[in-house]
């Protein structure tokens, strides 16, 4: 069995020695060059474009305006489509604009035929626009008066849910009950994955061609097709080695724009690459979410009542719109237990880049402010936080009425344990309590809830084909998508338990090329085992039922008394090797009486999903007088099932803690109030933790097999974020006694609040 | 791919200076860790440059015969901070440009570079105003020496000629004999980062170890160029080595900077940290000379 093992991966050496081809590996270099002209306002039309000075710089091609693109309005989130029109995501966008809603917008665009040319043409494209005010607050938008985004969509409103259970006013008559209340706020932050996005187009064999650094390649070819008005058979996306996705690139970003441009120039190859800054204000971005929750709770510390607002900051375009903030209200709803709850998620379109997919979807915002206010509680009823947390959290056998999700397993009170054992964290917790003087240590700790995919919100289905080799070796194609994270070398294990074959024997066709790869949804929701699992057990199953029949002709042993074991079919009454795979194989593909290409493909729709829990604990340091925080310590565990391959894993949730660092301590977006534009959309002002800013980051795990799933796993790519920032937070509370209720808990926002509670 | 118009590369430090007169437009380029992030922001695209990155008689650290300490402007971050004399005379200096960006930079980044930029937070400023550095220039007119107070004169702006180009960094004698300073820089990482505010601190103090006999503090980031604090430094002269002198100094600091508040960092914050690094880097800088606090 490879399962369980951590083997190398797959890609490893192609990787390190630079052999991995990306997307701008493979671009022909005599490509042209395309470079979007962004908007210089947030709000407002574009009234003219003046394209003369431009189009006589040396090397360009042609300059294609708002006013030359055809009008389509065509969805971007990565969501699987849904042929109920109810259901299909909101269709904003368009290939370029004259409407401008953010700074930035997408007005023109130039092909030139290098680099260099196009830059000097965008900057020399002159637009005359007609201004509006702007906004760039997600409560602000919600006032009457405030300047409007979109028409449809009055007081900027995208969508408004309500969410709730049992009787909040009659609960919260029990007389004794404590109130607490906080506000929690959460910053605009960007994946910053290494590979800025990048596309290219052209036409071939009357086809559009796109390759595209993307997790989606199938969902692109959909929004392609919905974009351009073409038969999305004449769309075909290809998919390479991509640096990183964390979410950002879980939307059409601007594959549908290079592909129009391929076509204005008569199908020649076009490549957009994106610079850094553009990635950072252009793309996606996380969602800020500012929380308003009041809780009732006994003296003892029973939930009773409690209440959640959320406001989402959408940014200028739908993309994944609400579909972040309904997902933390969800965990608000289940994590801690209550008899009664009610719950309003808002989110709002705001001036500003656009949010989308990122990393966690919702519950890093949420478990911020959620795990933020039961710290505050436990301190306003001088309770441990961990018996508090323990008393009301979520219970075995929790079973939720909508998704039927069930609570198997005491996955958060085992994760509490080995955290609590791995940091030392009772003694720690004695030992920095009541200290003075201006350096000061804390110990803090977060839980967080996660589910993995998305059934029964949308599809969940995924199609994987086998193809036996003639050597017994075989060739694995999936439209699950090799991000970064390793999910070819744990497809490539699961194969090679299910036929039977050595794991070196597996070959996972990597690429995904949405004219030959099957069918799927691809890489977000932390769904990639889960849901490829199903895919690929299902269709090894199919693949040794085919080896064993034409074993059984070749052995004229019974089927029921075969199997095939390291690549060998095996009688299993006595052990005896009958013979090789590959043999097998040969004699079957070469046979003259029924020869015989032994492949198998199947597609499985999942009708189930699977929670996800753990926590995380932080130690940290804080130096008031420079209101400054260093983490001493971190370490996440988690309850994702069965590990596939335990490196990859710890990885995994190295990568995530690493962004829960940063979103917890430093990582920002800003946006200039006066303007709208973004001031820091690069690596020097944008303050991502370097290496510097880590401490060794401790990564452990609950081992429960998940019993929904073909391999017993479950979500385990966005969790590791989810907690690492309120646990930094509350560290910082126990250290200086002073809640913190917006991150990042950077030295602007520890001076305001040191000042305020009167340490500095 | 980079706009630049055209690059001439200079042969002698004379080539330099007539390639600089031949073409007035023409930007000085020696490691290129400042100019090609302007030219690819588009400040500077377009540019003519002008290289003096293959003069190896710029590079390296010497002693004049009269002990003045000569720093060839091309000496990379990497060189100063692993060179003997730096290390024996004004270690701070190389701990300070340590701490420039990550080992890549620092590897290719000059010291001249960073001075001629002109930038107010760059390491290396904060500790050679502190220390009386003096600039040598080298133009059409000859060589002259200017004090790096005077060098500065506007941010991104230094006093160059047309046709100069920076030939050494000098500290004097008087300036280092018998000082140890320390730097801290207060950013927002730990590497990879611009100073919020740097602040450079030396002393010298009496042969018994208990009297500040001379203090000087400069900053990076407090004003548009780097900045001496000579109310702070005339507070503390002859004062006794103690908790209350150190408090004095920071108080005194607030007399000299004046910082605003921009999206980077507030006037308020700017200010607490002024102090307090003030504090910090003086008390670190008498414990590196010997005295006991």
């Amino acid at each position: 069995m490879v399962v369980g093992k951590s083997v190398a991966r797959i890609d490893a050496f192609d990787k390190v020695t630079g052999r991995a081809m990306y997307t701008d590996d493979l671009a022909d270099s005599r490509a042209y060059v395309a470079k979007v002209v962004r908007s210089t306002i947030a709000n407002g039309w574009v009234k003219s474009i003046d394209t003369s000075a431009a189009e006589k710089i040396p090397g360009v091609v042609k300059i294609l305006t708002c006013f030359d693109a055809p009008e389509t309005r065509f969805p971007t989130a990565g969501h699987p489509w849904s042929t109920d029109p109810h259901h299909q995501d909101v269709a904003d966008r368009q290939l370029l604009t004259a409407r401008v809603r953010y700074y930035g917008d997408d007005v023109a665009a130039v092909i030139a035929e290098n680099e260099v040319a196009a830059a000097q043409a965008a900057k020399a494209v002159k637009v005359e626009y007609e201004v509006y005010p702007f906004v760039l607050d997600a409560q602000e938008a919600m006032a009457d008066g405030a300047p409007q985004l979109h028409e449809e969509f009055p007081n900027n409103i995208l969508a408004h849910t309500k969410m709730g259970f049992g009787d909040v006013d009659a609960a919260i008559a029990e007389p004794g009950l404590i109130k607490f209340e906080g506000w929690y706020e959460t910053p605009v932050v960007q994946h910053c994955h290494i590979e800025n996005h990048i596309c290219y187009a052209e036409m071939q064999g009357g086809k559009i061609v796109v390759v595209s650094s993307t997790q989606i390649p199938h969902i692109v070819r959909r929004i392609v097709g919905q974009a351009l008005d073409w038969p999305w058979g004449k769309v075909r996306i290809i998919k390479p080695y991509i640096g990183g996705g964390f979410g950002n690139k879980q939307d059409a970003l601007y594959e549908p724009l290079v592909a129009w441009l391929s076509l204005q120039v008569g199908g020649r190859l076009v490549k957009l690459d994106m610079s850094r800054e553009e990635t950072f204000a252009n793309n996606r971005t996380r969602h800020a979410i500012r929380s308003h929750i009041t809780s009732y709770v006994r003296p003892d510390g029973t939930f009773v009542a409690r209440i959640l607002e959320a406001f989402s900051n959408q940014g200028a375009y739908a993309s994944h719109g609400h579909g972040i903030a309904a997902k933390g209200m969800s965990s608000f709803a289940q994590l801690y237990q209550c008899e009664a709850c009610r719950g309003d998620a808002y989110t709002v379109f705001t001036n500003i880049s656009v949010a989308g997919a990122m990393r966690g979807y919702g519950i890093p915002q949420a478990m911020f402010a959620g795990e933020s206010h039961i710290e505050d509680i436990a301190r306003g009823l001088n309770m441990d936080s961990m018996e508090l947390r323990r008393k009301n959290m979520i219970p075995v056998g929790y079973v939720n009425d909508f998704d039927k999700n069930e609570m198997y397993f005491d996955s958060l009170n085992q994760s509490i344990d080995k955290g609590m054992a791995a940091i030392d964290y009772k003694r720690k917790l004695a030992e920095y309590q009541n200290q003075t003087g201006p350096v000061r240590r804390g110990v803090g700790m977060a839980i967080f809830w996660y589910n993995t995919a998305v059934w029964p919100l949308s599809l969940e289905s995924s199609a994987c084909r086998m193809v036996l080799n003639q050597d017994g070796s075989v060739q694995l194609q999936l439209a699950e998508t090799e991000i970064g994270q390793g999910a070819d070398t744990a497809f490539a294990q699961m194969t090679a338990d299910v036929l039977g074959v050595p794991f070196e024997n597996i070959y996972v066709v990597s690429t995904q090329d949405t004219d030959v790869t099957p069918f799927g949804t691809a890489a977000y929701a932390s769904r990639q085992t889960y849901a490829g699992g199903f895919a690929v057990k299902q269709t090894g199953l199919l693949l040794r039922e085919k080896i064993l029949k034409h074993a059984r002709e070749l052995t004229r042993m019974a089927e029921f008394n075969l199997d095939i074991i390291d690549g060998n079919i095996v009688r299993t009454t006595d052990g005896r090797v009958m013979m090789s795979l590959g043999d097998l194989a040969t004699e079957v593909l070469y046979s003259l009486s029924h020869s015989e290409h032994i492949v198998a493909e199947s597609t499985y729709q999942i009708k189930s999903n699977a929670y996800s829990f753990g926590c995380c604990f932080a130690e940290v340091e804080v130096d008031i007088p420079l209101c400054k925080v260093t983490l001493l310590d971190v370490v996440n565990v988690h309850d994702c099932g069965s590990l596939i391959n335990p490196q990859l894993a710890e990885a995994q949730v190295h990568g995530g803690m690493s962004m829960g660092i940063g979103f917890g301590l430093s990582e920002q977006l800003l946006f200039d109030p006066k303007t709208g534009k973004p001031l820091n959309n690069n690596l020097l002002d944008y303050k991502m933790a370097t290496t510097m800013d880590h401490p060794d980051l401790k990564a452990l795990f609950i081992e429960n097999a998940e019993p929904t799933s073909a391999f017993g796993t479950k979500s385990l790519g966005e969790p590791p974020a989810c907690p690492v920032a309120p646990a930094i937070r509350n560290a910082v509370l126990q250290a200086t006694g002073v809640s913190v209720n917006k991150a990042p808990l950077n030295p602007h926002i520890l001076f305001e609040r040191f000042k305020e509670e009167g340490l500095i | 791919m980079y706009d630049i118009k055209a690059l001439y590369e200079a042969t002698s430090v004379a080539d330099a200076v007539s390639l600089l007169v031949a073409h007035p437009e023409a930007k000085i380029i020696a490691g290129g860790s400042d100019v090609l992030i302007q030219i690819r922001e588009g400040r500077l695209a377009g540019c003519e440059l002008v290289s003096i990155y293959k003069l190896d008689e710029l590079r390296g650290v010497s002693l004049d015969a009269d002990g003045t300490l000569r720093i060839g402007p091309l000496t990379s971050f990497s060189h100063i901070t692993k060179d003997p004399l730096i290390r024996q005379i004004i270690n701070v200096l190389g701990e300070a440009v340590d701490m420039v960006g990550g080992p890549q930079v620092r590897n290719i980044g000059t010291i001249g570079g960073n001075t001629c930029n002109g930038v107010t937070s760059a390491d290396s400023a904060s500790t050679l105003h502190a220390w009386d550095a003096v600039m040598e220039v080298t133009g059409p007119n000859g060589v002259r020496q200017l004090p790096i107070k005077e060098f500065y004169i506007w941010a991104g702006e230094v006093a160059l000629q047309p046709g100069e180009l920076l030939t050494a960094i000098l500290i004097a004698k008087e300036s280092y004999e018998g000082y140890v300073g320390h730097y801290i820089k207060y950013a927002m990482r730990n590497a990879m980062d611009i100073a919020t505010t740097g602040c450079s601190v030396n002393v010298k103090l009496s042969a018994d170890k208990k009297t500040i006999e001379d203090a000087r503090i400069a900053y990076g980031v407090a004003g548009p160029v780097p900045m001496r604090a000579p109310s702070a430094e005339a507070a503390v002269k002859g004062l006794p080595v103690s908790q209350a002198t150190v408090e004095a100094f920071g108080e005194a600091v607030l007399k000299d900077v004046n910082p605003r508040t921009s999206w980077r960092a507030s006037k308020e914050l700017r200010l607490q940290l002024a102090q307090e690094l003030a504090k910090r880097a003086l008390a670190r800088s008498i414990q590196l000379a010997g005295g006991d606090i």
